[in-house]
C-alpha cells in the first residue's frame, strides 16, 4: 500500500481559501462604456515575440514539424506537397483565432450589461488574479477552467479584460461555428476551433498541435482550453482528456520552454442559465442545434434571477515541478524534436494523473452555495420535508460538509432557516411549498394532459435539474460515500474486506467520479481519515468499527450514491433480460431509457437518476472497461456483447446480494 | 643517466635545502620548482593575483599577463552590482596551510622504491598539494584549512621504464597509485577515495617532461607525458614548430592528462582536439605495457585501443610518452570580434559559420553577461584619446545600430595561417556576420576575450575573498537545441539559488566555446554571493547538480571535455548506457584486476 507523496491525503479543515470580490458593484456604480474603451495595457510574458495573428499563421505554416508532416502525408497519399499544405493553410484558416480588441471592448460593453441583469454578482478571488499577473509574467499560462455553461468562456475573457490581464486564446469546440454570426464574434474575441473527432487525421492534428505551441512558446497569449472536454451536463466533474494537455506540456517535455504555468480556474454558478436545458438533454430530449436564432430566444433567460456566480482562480500549478522525477526529458533526446512523437507509456500515465490532479483541483475551490445542501436532502426525501426539519437537517449537513473541507458559502450572522428559505426563494421553480412543507416538484404544469410517460418525464427534468446541484458537492461526499456503502455491503468489519469493496465500487464508479486511477489507497485512507476524524469510525490495526453515534452519518452517506447504484443495477437488469443479440451502441441509451421509464411506470423503481443518459452511458463504459460487455464491430455497427454471468453478477454485488470478496470478482 | 643515483627524498625543509648540494640537485629544484611558484589554496601563480587596493580599485598584480600591474576601474562596480557584494565584507583564506594526518606507508613498498632508486615523498606539503584539482569545493575546504584524505606518499618517476617499476612495484605491495599531471582536474578526479585503505601514493609525471625526438619528414614529435601544455608549445617553437593544442589550462596541464581526459584546444578547427592529435600512446597498466607496433597515421584493426585509454582517468595505467602531430608555426596570427544585436543572432551566425565549415582557428560566442563581465575588466584607458574613441564606439553601437546594451553579445574570433589566406577568411567570417546583423568591433576586444580565459580562474580567488564563490562547467549539444539549452540551464541556476537561499541573484552566463558540424560547445559560468548561507559549498554543490541534470534533460552531454572523475559518475550509466558502462568495467577488471589505479574515477 505504498501512496505517492503528491496524493497525501489532505487536512480539509487546514485548507485556506483567498476572499471574494464582486467585480459588478463597480459595474453597477460606474459607465459601462467607459470601461469598454478605457485603457487596455496588460502585464505581458516576459519573453514574448510580438506579432499579428497572420504572422502566426505563416510562422505555424513553415514550421519544421507541420513541413516534416506534409511531405510525410504527401508521400504516403501520392498528393503533392503543394496540395497538402494547401489543406493545410485551409485547416489552420477554419481553425485560427483573430483576437481583436475592437471585438472584446464590444463584449465588454454588453457583457456588462447582460451580467449585471442575470447576476446579482460575480465574485471572483483577487489574490489569485494577482497570482495569475505574477505568473504570466514568469511562463507561459495555460488556464484551465471548469465547464458548466456557455457563459464561462465568455466571463474568463470578461475577467481578464477587466483585470488588465492578457487576454486569452480560447480552444472551442467546432459546434460554435456554425452559429455564423457568433462564431466569427468569437473567433475575433480569441476563440479558436477544434473538430471535435479528428482521430486519425494526421495533417489536422500536426496543424493543430503546431498552432497551439507556436502561441505557447512565443508567449503570445494565455491558452485556454477545458480539461473536461465539453460542458458537463450534470454539474459534476468529467473524465478529463489528455490530449490538448499533452500538447501544452510538449513544449515542457522537448526544453522548448523552461516551464508552463497551469492554473485551474473553479466556475461555479448559484444558477446555471442551461440547468432545464440540461435535464431535458440528458433525459433524450433532443438539444437544439446551436444556432444565433436559438441564442437570441434565450434572451429570456436575461430576465430572471441567477443569484450569484464565483470564479475561483487556482494557485499556478507549474508542470515542472508536477513533471519531477516522473518524466525523463531526456527520451526526447534521440529524435529531432520536430519528428512528431507519441507520447510513452510513462507520459500517458503521468498526463492522466496530472489532469485527474487538476480537476480535483477546480473541484476543491468550487463555491458551493447552501441551495447544493438543500438539494441534496431534498432528493433523498421525495416526499417533501417540513421546513423545520429542513432547517435542522441542512444545518447538521452544512457541519458535515464543512468538517469534510467543503468550500460553502454560507452568509454570515444569518438565521439557518434564514438561508434556508432564500434558497428556496431563488429556485423556487423547482419546488412546491405549502404550509410549510417542501417538495420537489412540477411547477410550471402545462395545460393541455399529459400522458404518464410526459408525467414521469416532467418529474425527471425536476429531479435532474436538482441533482445537478446536489452534484456539486459530491466530490466532498465521494470517498466517505464510498467507504460507508462498503461497510454496508460487507458482512465483516474487517479493513481488508472493507477495502476490497471500497476498491470494487471504486472501479466501478471510475467512469462516474473524478477517482485518480492508482489512487485507491490514498483514497480509502482519506474517507476514514475524515470519518474517524467525525467520530463516525474507529479504525482499528485490521478492523473498522462504527461508532454508535456514526449511524446516520454512514445512512446519510450511502443513500448520497444510492441513486448511481440503482442506475447501474438498471442498467445491469437491462443488460440481462432485454438485450438482443445485436443490440449496436447506438441503440443502447434509448433502449435502457424505455426499459427505467417501464420500471418507473410499473412502480417498481423510484429513481428518476436512472433516465440519465449520462448515467447510462458511464454505466455502459464501466462494464465495457470491467469486460462484462465487448464492444464488437460488424459492418458500419458497433454492437454490444454481453457477458450475461458477469453482468447478473456486478448487479448481485452491486445490490449487495454477493460480497465482494466473493471468487467472481476476481474475474472483473 | 644522470639521474641514476637517485635517492629516496623525505623532503623536510631542511632535508630540501640538504639536497642542494646533493647529485640530485638538479632533480631536487624541478622536483618543487612548479610547487614552489604556486599557490597552494588558489589558481596559478602566487605572484598573480587580483586585489582591491587601498583605494578600492581593482588590480591584477605580478608580471605574467598582459593584464598584470594594471587597473581595471570598472571591476568593483561590476563585482558589487552583479553579485550584491560588498568590500567591507571579506572573507580571506583562514589559514596558511593545513594539518595532515601522518601517512599510511607500505614500508616494503617503500624499500623496494629506494633500491629502485625512484625519487619520492611523504612531506605534508607534497602530499597536499597534489591532493586535490580545482573544484569549487577543493579549493574553498583549502582555505579553510580543511582536507581530507590525502596521498601518504609523492613519487616522481623520471622516465617510463621507472614507471613500469612503480606499477610493478604497486602490484607486489597492493598500494594505490593515483596519477598526477598538471593538477588542473575539476572533476574531483584527483580527490583520494576516503574508503581506500591501502597506502595512496600520488605518481607525479613532472619529471617526465621532454620531447625525446622530432620528426620533421613525418611532422610528428615524440614526448614524455608528464610536459606541462606551455612548455611544449614553448619548446617546440623553438624548432618552428608547435602542437596548435591550447586548452585554457595549458599554463599548468600536461600531455599525459590531456590524453587521460580526452582534452580539447581553443585551436581545435585548425588543429582538431587531442585524440585527432595523438599518433601513439605508450601506457603502463598492471598488466603491462599497451602501444600500437607502428606509426602508421590511421589504422584498422578493429576498435582503436586509444580509445580505451583516451578519457580513461587514470583508472588503467599511467601514459608515459606520446608521438604527437606539430605543425610549422603559422606565418600569421589576427584576432578579431564581432557584435550582435542579440544572442540569437550570434547564435545564428555560429551556426552558419559551422555550416559552411568556415570555422577560424577559434570562434567563441559570449552572452550578453559575460560581454558585460568582459567589459569590467577593461583596463584603465591611458589617454583621453582612446577614452573619446571608446564613448564613441559605444555611441555607435548602442545609439546609431540601436543595439541594446543589455542585449548585445559579442563574438571573438582567431585566424591563423598564411597571411593572405587569414584575410581572406576572415572577410569571409564577416560577410557572414554581417549576414545575421553583425558588426565587427576591432581585434583588441577579440586579443581580450582570449586573454581573459586565462585569468578567469584568477578571478574566483578574488571573489572567495569577498564571500562569492563560483565555477565554470561545460558541455556539448547538437545546434538545433543550444539556445534552448543555455536559457533553461541558466534559469534553472537563478531559480535553484533562489529556493536554496541565495541572498542575491546569481551570475548565470554561459558562452559557446567550439563549434562543430552538428553542434556546439557550451560553457557556463556560474557564481554567487553566499552570505547568509551556512554552508555555500553544499549549496553551490546542489545547484550545479541540478544544472547538469537540466543539461542532460535538454539534450547536452555529461562533459565535453572537463571529464567525468568522481563529480559526475553518478550520470555515467544513463551517459553511455548499462552496457557500454559494462565493456568499460570489464576493461578495467582485465587491466587492473587488483584495482591498483584505485582513483575510483569514471566507473
Amino acid at each position: 500500500m505504498a501512496s505517492r507523496a503528491l496524493y497525501s491525503p489532505r487536512h480539509p479543515m487546514l485548507k485556506k481559501r483567498d476572499d471574494f470580490e464582486d467585480i459588478l458593484e463597480e459595474r453597477r456604480r460606474s459607465s459601462d462604456l467607459r470601461y469598454a474603451l478605457r485603457c487596455y495595457t496588460p502585464t505581458l510574458y516576459r519573453g514574448l515575440v510580438p506579432c499579428k495573428a497572420s504572422m502566426l499563421k505563416s510562422i505555424v505554416l513553415q514550421s519544421d514539424h507541420l513541413q516534416y508532416v506534409i511531405k510525410q502525408v504527401s508521400s504516403e497519399s501520392g498528393e503533392s506537397t503543394e496540395g497538402v499544405s494547401e489543406e493545410a493553410s485551409l485547416i489552420l484558416d477554419e481553425m485560427a483565432h483573430c483576437l481583436q480588441l475592437s471585438t472584446i471592448r464590444f463584449f465588454a460593453f454588453t457583457l456588462s450589461k447582460a451580467f449585471k441583469r442575470l447576476f446579482r454578482s460575480v465574485c471572483v478571488n483577487e489574490e489569485g488574479i494577482q497570482r495569475l499577473q505574477q505568473a504570466v509574467q514568469e511562463h507561459p499560462v495555460v488556464l484551465l477552467p471548469s465547464h458548466r455553461s456557455y457563459m464561462d468562456f465568455l466571463m474568463m475573457s470578461y475577467l481578464l479584460y477587466t483585470y488588465d490581464l492578457p487576454l486569452p486564446v480560447i480552444a472551442a469546440g467546432m459546434d460554435f461555428m456554425s452559429m455564423k454570426f457568433v462564431g466569427e464574434m468569437l473567433r475575433m474575441s480569441g476563440a479558436f476551433f477544434i473538430r471535435r473527432s479528428f482521430g486519425g487525421d494526421k495533417l489536422y492534428w500536426a496543424v493543430f498541435s503546431e498552432y497551439v505551441k507556436t502561441m505557447l512558446r512565443n508567449g503570445y497569449a494565455p491558452i485556454e482550453f477545458f480539461l473536461e472536454g465539453t460542458r458537463s451536463r450534470t454539474c459534476k466533474s468529467l473524465t478529463p482528456k489528455t490530449g490538448l494537455l499533452n500538447i501544452v506540456m510538449e513544449p515542457f517535455f522537448k526544453g522548448e520552454l523552461f516551464d508552463v504555468n497551469l492554473v485551474p480556474v473553479s466556475i461555479s454558478y448559484e444558477r446555471i442559465l442551461e440547468e432545464s436545458l440540461y435535464a431535458r438533454e440528458l433525459l433524450g430530449i433532443p438539444k437544439p442545434k446551436e444556432s444565433t436564432s436559438g441564442l437570441l430566444k434565450a434572451r429570456r433567460v436575461l430576465s430572471e434571477d441567477y443569484g450569484s456566480m464565483y470564479v475561483y482562480f487556482g494557485h499556478p500549478v507549474s508542470v515542472r515541478s508536477l513533471a519531477e522525477g516522473k518524466i525523463n526529458r531526456s527520451q526526447y533526446n534521440l529524435l529531432p524534436r520536430y519528428i512528431p512523437q507519441k507520447p510513452s507509456a510513462d507520459t500517458h500515465e503521468f498526463l492522466s494523473d496530472a489532469a485527474f490532479r487538476l480537476v480535483r483541483i477546480q473541484e476543491e475551490n468550487m463555491v458551493l452555495k447552501p441551495w447544493v445542501l438543500i438539494a441534496t436532502l431534498l432528493l433523498q426525501n421525495p416526499d417533501g420535508l417540513d421546513l423545520s426539519s429542513l432547517a435542522e437537517q441542512t444545518d447538521w449537513l452544512r457541519h458535515l460538509a464543512l468538517a469534510f473541507g467543503a468550500f460553502l458559502d454560507w452568509p454570515d450572522h444569518e438565521a439557518c432557516s434564514e438561508v434556508v428559505s432564500c434558497s428556496l426563494a431563488l429556485h423556487r421553480h423547482l419546488l412546491s411549498v405549502s404550509a410549510g412543507h417542501v417538495q420537489l416538484s412540477v411547477t410550471d404544469v402545462p395545460q393541455v394532459e399529459t400522458t404518464p410517460e410526459e408525467a414521469v418525464f416532467h418529474q425527471a427534468v425536476v429531479v435532474l435539474s436538482c441533482a445537478s446541484y446536489r452534484n456539486q458537492i459530491l466530490h466532498v461526499f465521494l470517498r466517505p460515500a464510498l467507504l460507508a456503502m462498503a461497510m454496508q455491503s460487507a458482512n465483516s468489519n474487517r479493513k481488508d474486506d472493507v477495502y476490497n469493496g471500497f476498491n470494487f465500487l471504486r472501479k466501478v464508479f471510475s467512469n462516474e467520479f473524478i477517482l485518480c486511477p492508482g489512487d485507491s489507497v490514498q483514497d480509502f485512507e482519506e474517507a476514514c481519515y475524515l470519518l474517524m476524524k467525525r467520530g463516525v469510525l474507529q479504525v482499528l490495526e485490521h478492523e473498522i468499527v462504527m461508532s454508535a453515534s456514526g449511524h446516520s452519518t454512514l445512512a446519510f452517506l450511502s443513500s448520497v450514491l444510492d441513486p448511481f447504484l440503482q442506475g447501474y443495477q438498471v442498467v445491469c437488469r437491462y443488460l440481462c433480460e432485454e438485450t438482443n443479440e445485436n443490440l449496436t451502441e447506438k441503440e443502447f441509451i434509448p433502449a435502457v431509457r424505455s426499459f427505467a421509464l417501464k420500471l418507473i411506470l410499473a412502480g417498481r423503481l423510484k429513481c428518476y437518476e436512472a433516465l440519465s443518459s449520462d448515467l447510462q452511458k458511464n454505466a455502459l463504459a464501466a462494464f465495457l472497461r470491467l469486460k462484462a460487455v465487448r464492444k464488437v464491430k460488424v459492418g458500419d455497427q458497433v454492437t454490444l456483447k454481453v457477458n450475461k454471468v458477469a453482468v447478473n453478477s456486478l448487479e448481485d454485488i452491486l445490490g449487495g446480494k454477493i460480497p465482494t470478496q466473493k471468487p467472481i470478482l476476481a474475474r472483473l | 643517466s644522470g639521474l641514476s643515483q637517485q635517492v629516496i627524498i623525505m623532503a623536510t625543509r631542511i632535508k630540501y635545502i640538504c639536497r642542494h648540494q646533493d647529485e640530485a640537485y638538479k632533480l631536487g629544484l624541478s622536483l618543487s620548482f612548479r610547487q614552489e611558484i604556486m599557490k597552494w589554496n588558489g589558481w596559478g601563480y602566487s605572484d598573480s593575483r587580483f586585489l582591491f587596493n587601498k583605494k578600492g580599485q581593482a588590480e591584477f598584480t605580478g608580471k605574467r599577463y598582459r593584464l598584470s600591474g594594471l587597473i581595471l576601474p570598472s571591476l568593483k562596480d561590476w563585482f558589487e552590482g552583479t553579485f550584491g557584494a560588498n568590500l567591507q565584507h571579506k572573507s580571506p583564506a583562514t589559514v596558511s596551510q593545513v594539518a595532515v594526518a601522518p601517512p599510511n606507508l607500505n614500508e616494503p613498498f617503500i624499500e623496494d622504491l629506494k633500491a629502485a632508486g625512484v625519487a619520492a615523498s611523504h612531506d605534508p606539503e607534497d602530499r597536499v598539494f597534489r591532493a586535490h584539482g580545482h573544484c569549487l569545493h577543493e579549493i574553498f575546504a583549502l582555505r579553510e584549512g580543511r582536507i581530507g584524505r590525502v596521498p601518504d606518499m609523492v613519487v616522481w618517476p623520471s622516465c617510463h621504464s621507472d614507471v613500469e617499476k612503480i606499477v610493478e612495484l604497486a602490484c607486489k605491495h597492493n598500494v594505490c597509485l593515483i596519477p598526477y599531471g598538471g593538477g588542473t582536474s575539476v572533476s574531483s578526479a584527483l580527490e583520494c577515495p576516503h574508503e581506500e585503505t591501502r597506502s595512496i601514493v600520488s605518481l607525479d609525471t613532472s619529471q617526465m617532461n621532454r620531447i625525446l625526438w622530432i620528426d620533421e619528414k613525418n611532422l610528428t614529435a615524440h614526448v614524455e607525458a608528464g610536459i606541462i601544455g606551455q612548455d611544449l608549445e614553448r619548446q617546440l617553437n623553438e624548432h618552428g614548430y608547435c602542437t596548435g593544442h591550447e586548452p585554457d589550462s595549458m599554463e599548468f596541464s600536461s600531455l599525459g592528462g590531456w590524453v587521460a581526459t580526452r582534452a580539447s584546444g581553443m585551436k581545435k578547427n585548425i588543429y582538431g582536439n587531442i585524440e585527432d592529435l595523438v599518433v601513439h600512446i605508450k601506457m603502463v597498466t598492471p598488466r603491462g605495457v599497451i602501444e600500437k607496433s607502428c606509426l602508421g597515421p590511421r589504422m584498422s584493426t578493429g576498435p582503436d585501443i586509444h580509445h580505451f585509454i583516451l578519457g580513461s582517468e587514470g583508472t588503467l595505467g599511467v601514459v608515459t610518452e606520446v608521438t604527437m602531430k606539430i605543425r610549422p608555426i603559422p606565418e600569421y596570427q589576427k584576432y578579431g570580434s564581432v557584435v550582435f544585436p542579440n544572442f540569437q543572432q550570434g547564435v545564428a551566425c555560429l551556426r552558419e559559420v559551422a555550416r559552411q565549415r568556415c570555422a577560424p582557428a577559434s570562434i567563441r560566442l559570449m552572452d550578453n553577461e559575460q560581454f558585460q563581465f568582459g567589459h569590467a575588466l577593461k583596463p584603465q584607458v591611458s589617454s583621453i584619446f582612446m577614452s573619446f574613441l571608446d564613448g564613441l564606439k559605444k555611441f555607435y553601437i548602442t545609439k546609431f545600430k540601436g543595439f541594446d546594451p543589455h542585449h548585445l553579445c559579442v563574438a571573438t574570433l582567431l585566424f591563423e595561417g598564411d597571411r593572405g589566406k587569414v584575410l581572406q577568411h576572415e572577410k569571409q567570417v564577416y560577410d557572414i556576420a554581417a549576414k545575421f546583423g553583425g558588426l565587427a568591433a576591432g581585434e583588441d576586444n577579440g586579443q581580450r576575450g582570449y586573454m581573459l580565459t586565462f585569468v578567469i580562474a584568477y578571478l574566483r580567488d578574488l571573489g572567495m575573498d569577498y564571500y562569492v564563490i563560483g565555477e565554470s562547467f561545460e558541455t556539448s549539444v547538437p545546434w538545433d537545441r543550444v539556445l534552448d539549452l543555455c536559457r533553461n540551464v541558466k534559469e534553472r541556476i537563478v531559480r535553484e539559488c533562489k529556493e536554496r537561499g541565495v541572498q542575491f541573484p546569481p551570475l548565470s552566463t554561459c558562452r559557446f566555446t567550439q563549434t562543430y558540424d552538428a553542434g556546439a560547445c557550451v560553457y557556463f559560468y556560474f557564481a554567487f554571493n553566499y552570505r547568509g548561507l551556512s554552508d555555500p559549498v553544499h549549496v553551490y554543490e546542489q545547484v550545479e547538480h541540478a544544472a547538469r541534470e537540466e543539461i542532460l534533460a535538454n539534450g547536452g552531454s555529461l562533459s565535453h571535455h572537463h571529464g567525468v572523475g568522481k563529480l559526475r559518475k553518478e550520470w555515467m550509466k544513463e551517459s553511455v548506457s548499462g552496457v557500454g558502462l559494462g565493456m568499460l568495467k570489464s576493461v578495467k577488471e582485465y587491466v587492473d584486476p587488483q584495482n591498483i589505479f584505485g582513483n575510483r574515477n569514471l566507473l
